[in-house]
């Protein structure tokens, strides 16, 4: 009855949020008395995926097909679901992602297994399999009973706080059956930014709202990302206005971040732009209107214009360097 | 071309969340309820195929009578007809085992909802369906057009999108840019008001159960930086919040 951690990678590299998951998963491995197995897909070296062990597991399952090298959400899922028999696994844990909800939904259905989503905590074993997960955008939690055999937890961003030690998990090739029939879908074509920080990932996020003015104005956004090594984000109206593009809309109807750091830039703090930010540990507001709904939220608050305190912060930060 | 639209009836986006019944149960007193709003750009844009192509648009809730108004506003949005499941839909797999049951009956070239619901945000229910099915799934959908029978979808990836093309049938969770919301005129509205909506019993059950619901604990005071003194922010963060 192990637990199996489907991980994402990037660049052959484990991506930070799934080492997040792999600790989750070695943790609740821990309190069932069993082993933490992680599934890796795609192009990887064995001394990158051993690195495993240092989040906890004990093992590492390396897919390496060169069908498998673009991710490919039903070939994934069958991916999985053979590694869950294989390793005899009851538990799947993985980091919420689009990748990643969307094969643990399809392994789900072939599993028949409970399926929990922003789930916020280790869970309590005392009474059944109890999770807790963030429900209505951040602004509620829900403790879930899990009731199949089978389960699979989809974790938020901080949900544990990994403790990493020197142990080497082992690395052992995992060669799947593949069916055509998990190749119907062409990807024709992927357009990325290409040096920008993971927006979910990012653990320091800048964000700017319709204070800024204008897309010709985002230089002093990106000038104080840069100096923190923050991802950038904006509000739902600077979307819609096509000043930035749409994966760095954040909200309600947007992404949902948890960073350690928010900082809030000309945002008035909407109840639907809150929704998807409240999780972030630490929240900064900066607007020159001191009623701005957005300073009952923050951790931190100036009241000023934009185009002075920006400039400003960033100063700071180099100067600190 | 048959397509499914699924629809949540979720609390409006500034609807203040609390519980009732020793935090057991969702209050619904003085809350409105609004068609989910990724659930709304999938109606939409189903609502456009129609258009193009011809065919059929039919709304399936799973969820309880007081859903109907919210199902009524997607007829009069330009639906031809509705299915409700009448249950409670708290459980991911149980909702998707409702919807893959009537699918596997009619048949539908499209199934359309929302990337997810705005209650309970797991994004999950069109994976589940699809792996019901046996047909591809793809999400979040920013852009759908038909071709005969191949969808050419663009699909947000983190930090960018993707082109991808499927044939149907295909199980799509949708979001913006994908159409504009559609507001009914007083025409839909007449007409909604006679157009069928049958309601059946759901099936199964769900492996999950909520037993309790909690609030986040309150935000402490804001600590006000005067704009003289902004640099002061980030000493702060660094020593006092740790998180610079
Ligand atoms: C169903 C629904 C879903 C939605 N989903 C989202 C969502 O996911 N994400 C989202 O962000 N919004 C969402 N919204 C929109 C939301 O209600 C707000 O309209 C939006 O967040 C406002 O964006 P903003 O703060 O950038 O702009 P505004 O509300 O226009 O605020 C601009 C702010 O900048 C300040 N400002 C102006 N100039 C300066 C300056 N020089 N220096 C400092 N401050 C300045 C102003 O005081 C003001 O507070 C949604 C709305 C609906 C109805």
């Amino acid at each position: 009855m192990s637990v199996i951690i489907f991980t994402e990678l990037d660049n052959g590299a484990i991506k930070k949020s799934s080492l997040e998951a792999v600790f989750y998963g070695a943790e609740l491995a821990k309190l069932q008395g069993t082993t933490a197995t992680v599934l890796a897909i795609g192009e990887s070296s064995e001394a990158e995926l051993a690195k495993a062990g240092n989040f906890g597991a004990t093992k590492v399952l390396h897919a390496n097909d060169a069908r498998l090298a673009v991710s490919n959400i039903q070939a994934y899922a069958s991916v999985l679901t053979e590694a869950v028999n294989a390793d005899g696994a009851d538990t799947v844990i993985l980091a919420k992602s689009s990748l990643g909800d969307a094969v643990a939904a399809r392994v789900a259905a072939k599993l028949k297994a409970s399926i929990v989503s922003n789930v916020t905590a280790l869970p309590n074993l005392s009474n059944g399999f109890v999770v807790t997960r963030s429900i209505y955008t951040g602004k509620a939690f829900a403790s879930v009973l899990m009731k199949s055999d089978k389960k699979i937890i989809a974790i938020k961003k901080n949900a544990v706080s990994p403790v990493e030690t020197d142990a080497l998990a082992k690395v052992e090739v995992f060669s799947p059956a593949l069916s055509d029939a998990d190749f119907g879908v062409k990807l024709v074509a992927t357009h990325k930014a290409s040096s920008t920080i993971s927006l979910p990932e990012a653990d320091l996020v800048v964000s700017a709202g319709r204070g800024l003015k204008g897309p010709e104005n985002w230089g002093i956004v990106e000038d104080l990302a840069n100096a923190l090594g923050a991802a950038t984000a904006c509000s739902k109206p600077v979307s819609d206005l096509d000043w930035r593009p749409h994966h760095e809309h954040v909200g309600q109807t947007g992404i949902k971040v948890s960073p350690n750091l928010y900082i809030a830039a000309g945002i008035s703090g909407a109840i639907q732009h809150l929704a998807g930010v409240n999780s972030s540990k630490v929240i900064v507001v900066i607007n020159k209107d001191p009623e701005a709904p957005f300073f009952k939220a923050a951790d931190y608050g100036i009241v000023g214009d934009v185009f002075d305190i920006l400039p400003r912060l960033t100063k700071a930060v180099l100067a600190a360097k | 071309m048959k397509i499914l639209v699924c629809v949540t009836s979720v609390p409006d986006t500034t609807a203040k969340i609390s519980f009732t019944d020793g935090d057991t149960k969702f209050n619904k007193a003085g809350v409105t309820y609004i068609t989910g709003p990724y659930d709304d750009y999938a109606l939409s844009r189903a609502v456009e195929l129609k258009e193009q192509h011809g065919g059929t648009v039919t709304v399936l809730n799973v969820g309880e009578a007081d859903a109907e108004p919210v199902i009524r506003k997607c007829l009069a949005i330009g639906a031809d007809d509705a299915i409700r499941v009448n249950c409670e839909a708290t459980d991911s797999y149980f909702v998707a085992t409702q919807i893959a049951n009537i699918a596997a009956q009619e048949k539908y070239d499209l199934i359309l909802m929302g990337r997810e619901s705005i209650d309970f945000n797991s994004g999950v229910v069109h994976g589940l369906v699809a792996e019901l099915l046996g047909i591809p799934s793809l999400s979040p959908v920013m852009k759908l057009d038909i071709e005969g029978s191949t969808a050419k979808i663009t699909r947000e990836i983190e930090g960018g999108k993707e082109n991808l093309e499927a044939s149907l049938p295909l199980v799509l969770g949708c979001q913006e840019p994908i159409a504009e919301w559609k507001i009914p005129n007083m025409r839909g509205i007449m007409t909604a008001r006679t157009k069928p909506l049958k309601v059946i019993e759901p099936v199964g059950e769900g492996l999950t159960s909520t037993d309790k619901y909690e609030l986040p604990a309150p935000k402490g005071a804001c600590k006000m930086i005067l704009a003289e003194n902004a640099e002061e922010l980030i000493t702060l963060l660094k020593t006092e919040a740790k998180v610079l």
